[in-house]
């Protein structure tokens, strides 16, 4: 599953109104339990990580020497050891992006727009969209490795194909962003959905009462009513598939070569499978700062179209 | 014409459902198959001799892939992160929606802009601050990290800030202190935001993947996730058994959905909403 909580970045902050003050410590004592676990997981680990970029922090050595900006320089330097690795899942991890991003962006609303009615079994469909997201990135991978192998595979049979789904491409592409997108489409439907009925329905019988036809409605009321939870879920679904891993390392294992081996694959192996951790850890920081101008340039766009 | 148009998009929709759905009878059926017909050609959907020989196998409790040890970690590590998140976490929200302290709102500036931090910045110090601790190859390392995420403060803030606070206020005129009014009135009023946050926190360490699979080294401290990962190498073709051990990590995550799809549903709309 992708983690929920983390995809839950956006907030709204609400002023609060305090009760009274009280003990000097109060605060502190509902705070410590936290404060302790934030600090020691969260904000600790958020400063080391740049600590260990500047060094050559191989995890198995006693001596860590400092390098200073040395493991960032060889990202981009062309005849370092790691660059043309750490391009190639740069690519990987952007061509799924790129790939995953439309298509879920796009079928959950078409799926929202289905379930936007009063039916009977309407709580029954939105429940079965929303299940294969319950379960775990490990269960539906190992599904779908079977499900795709290219002799015997349930797949290749319905198709009456022998398509290579894990090993060749463009095969292994089309194949990790089916099961995404067939893996978290009900995610985005489900906030779609609560978008939708969000909207007053007045503005669609003021829009009725103005003639506009069902297309016109989707158009002028629909739409532009959903922007905000669409840029929600442009966001953290650029940022989900940014973050895909599970996928590559059971069902491709990022073949054909290191193809389809996305950069959470090759930082995971760098720093915890060869202990290679400065490098890793810097490779981590370039990932974040691209992913901080995507973001950036997303939410420009979405505000230039309002 | 109104009549074409309805029974179109019920297709549309049961069309669309049958998509979803099928994979998963698929591996429920393929855990039920023997062997041979599993990876028979053409292949069969449903079973046509039911088995639990994969179910058999799997149970067997071969030394390097225990599964009922798998499954007792992964209740074991989901349910003590789930508690911890709830204690903390609440707590936490508490103080930041009801008392009034200096730095209140940097703090919680900084707690919500860790939201925005990708998770893979953290894996490489984590797991060296985890093994500093002796934490590595433990389920304390499944445990106690995972409960530092921002959300559930995040979360229950929100819905705290929305309670009414009369009966808060004339329990404070009775001379109750901000433990008592947590405990006694905050806490029972916030129970479908707990079961909400419960069920999600349980479900994200529940399916928990690249984290168990480098800090556990041992097979008697796996959770299912990785688990899955060892039975996918270790019974190559031996589908049904893989597809057993998929199914035995699937049923509690199916369960509580089913059990509290509302929780689930509305947790994420409204995570949504806010955006």
């Amino acid at each position: 599953m992708v983690d929920l909580r983390a995809r839950s970045a956006a907030v709204v902050s609400v002023a609060p109104r305090p009760v009274r003050r009280r003990g000097r410590f109060t605060p502190l004592f509902f705070l410590a339990p936290y404060l302790v676990l934030f600090c020691l997981f969260v904000v600790v680990p958020a400063i080391f990580g740049g600590w260990i970029s500047l060094h050559e922090w191989d995890y198995l050595l006693p001596g860590k020497p400092f390098t200073g900006l040395d493991n960032y320089l060889a990202l981009f330097d062309p005849d370092s050891r790691v660059s043309g690795d750490f391009w190639t899942s740069m690519k990987a991890t952007g061509i799924f992006t790129v790939a995953s991003v439309p298509p879920l962006v796009i079928l959950p609303l078409g799926v929202a727009l289905l379930l936007n009615r009063r039916f009977r079994g309407r709580t029954f469909f939105r429940a079965v969209f929303f299940m294969p997201f319950v379960l775990g990135v490990a269960v539906i991978s190992v599904m779908w490795r079977i499900l795709l192998d290219p002799n015997i595979g349930f797949v290749n049979h319905l198709l009456g194909a022998n398509i290579p789904w894990t090993t060749d491409l463009p095969w292994a592409w089309i194949s990790l962003v089916g099961i995404t997108v067939w893996w978290t489409l009900g995610f985005n439907a489900v906030i779609y959905l609560a978008g939708l009925q969000d909207i007053p329905a007045e503005l669609y019988d003021a829009a009725g009462v103005d003639g506009a036809n069902r297309w016109q409605r989707f158009v002028h009321v629909t739409l532009p009513g959903l922007r905000p939870v669409a840029l929600f879920v442009t966001t953290t679904t650029i940022l989900a598939s940014a973050n895909m891993f599970g996928q590559s390392f059971l069902i491709t294992k990022g073949a054909p070569g290191v193809e389809t081996r996305t950069t959470i694959m090759y930082i995971a192996q760098e720093g915890l499978r060869d202990y290679r951790m400065g490098s890793a850890a810097a490779m981590s920081y370039v990932l974040t700062l691209v992913l901080v101008a995507v973001s950036v340039i997303n939410f420009r766009l979405f505000r230039s179209r309002s | 014409m109104k009549a074409l148009r309805a029974s179109a998009w019920y297709l549309m929709l049961t069309g669309f459902a049958i998509l979803v759905i099928g994979p998963l009878l698929w591996m429920v059926f393929t855990s039920l198959k023997s062997n041979g017909e599993a990876t028979r050609i053409p292949p069969t959907f449903v079973p046509e001799r039911f088995t639990a020989d994969g179910y058999g196998t799997l149970f067997e409790g071969r030394t390097q892939a225990p599964v009922l040890r798998w499954f007792a970690n992964s209740m074991i590590a989901a349910t003590a992160q789930t508690l911890l998140i709830l204690l903390v976490a609440s707590t936490a929200a508490y103080a930041l929606a009801r008392l009034e302290f200096r730095g209140k709102g940097p703090l919680f500036a900084v707690i919500v802009g860790t939201l925005l931090v990708p998770s893979f910045v953290l894996l490489i110090p984590n797991f060296l601050i985890v093994d500093r601790l002796g934490w590595l190859d433990s389920l304390w390392a499944l445990i106690v990290p995972g409960a530092a995420g921002a959300f559930g403060v995040f979360f229950l803030r929100q819905f705290f800030l929305g309670l009414p606070r009369e009966l808060e206020e004339a329990a404070t005129i009775e001379g109750a202190n901000h433990l008592h009014i947590f405990v006694k009135i905050v806490l029972p009023l916030s129970r479908p935001a707990l079961a909400t946050l419960a069920v999600l926190s349980f479900l994200g360490n529940w399916n928990e993947f690249i984290w168990p699979i480098y800090v556990i080294f041992s097979p008697d401290y796996f959770t299912l996730p990785p688990g899955l990962s060892i039975l996918q190498g270790a019974y190559t073709i031996d589908y049904p058994v893989i597809m057993a051990g998929a199914v035995l990590a699937s049923v509690p995550a199916l369960i509580i959905f089913v059990v509290a799809q509302r929780y689930v549903i509305e947790g994420v709309s409204r995570t949504g909403l806010k955006g």
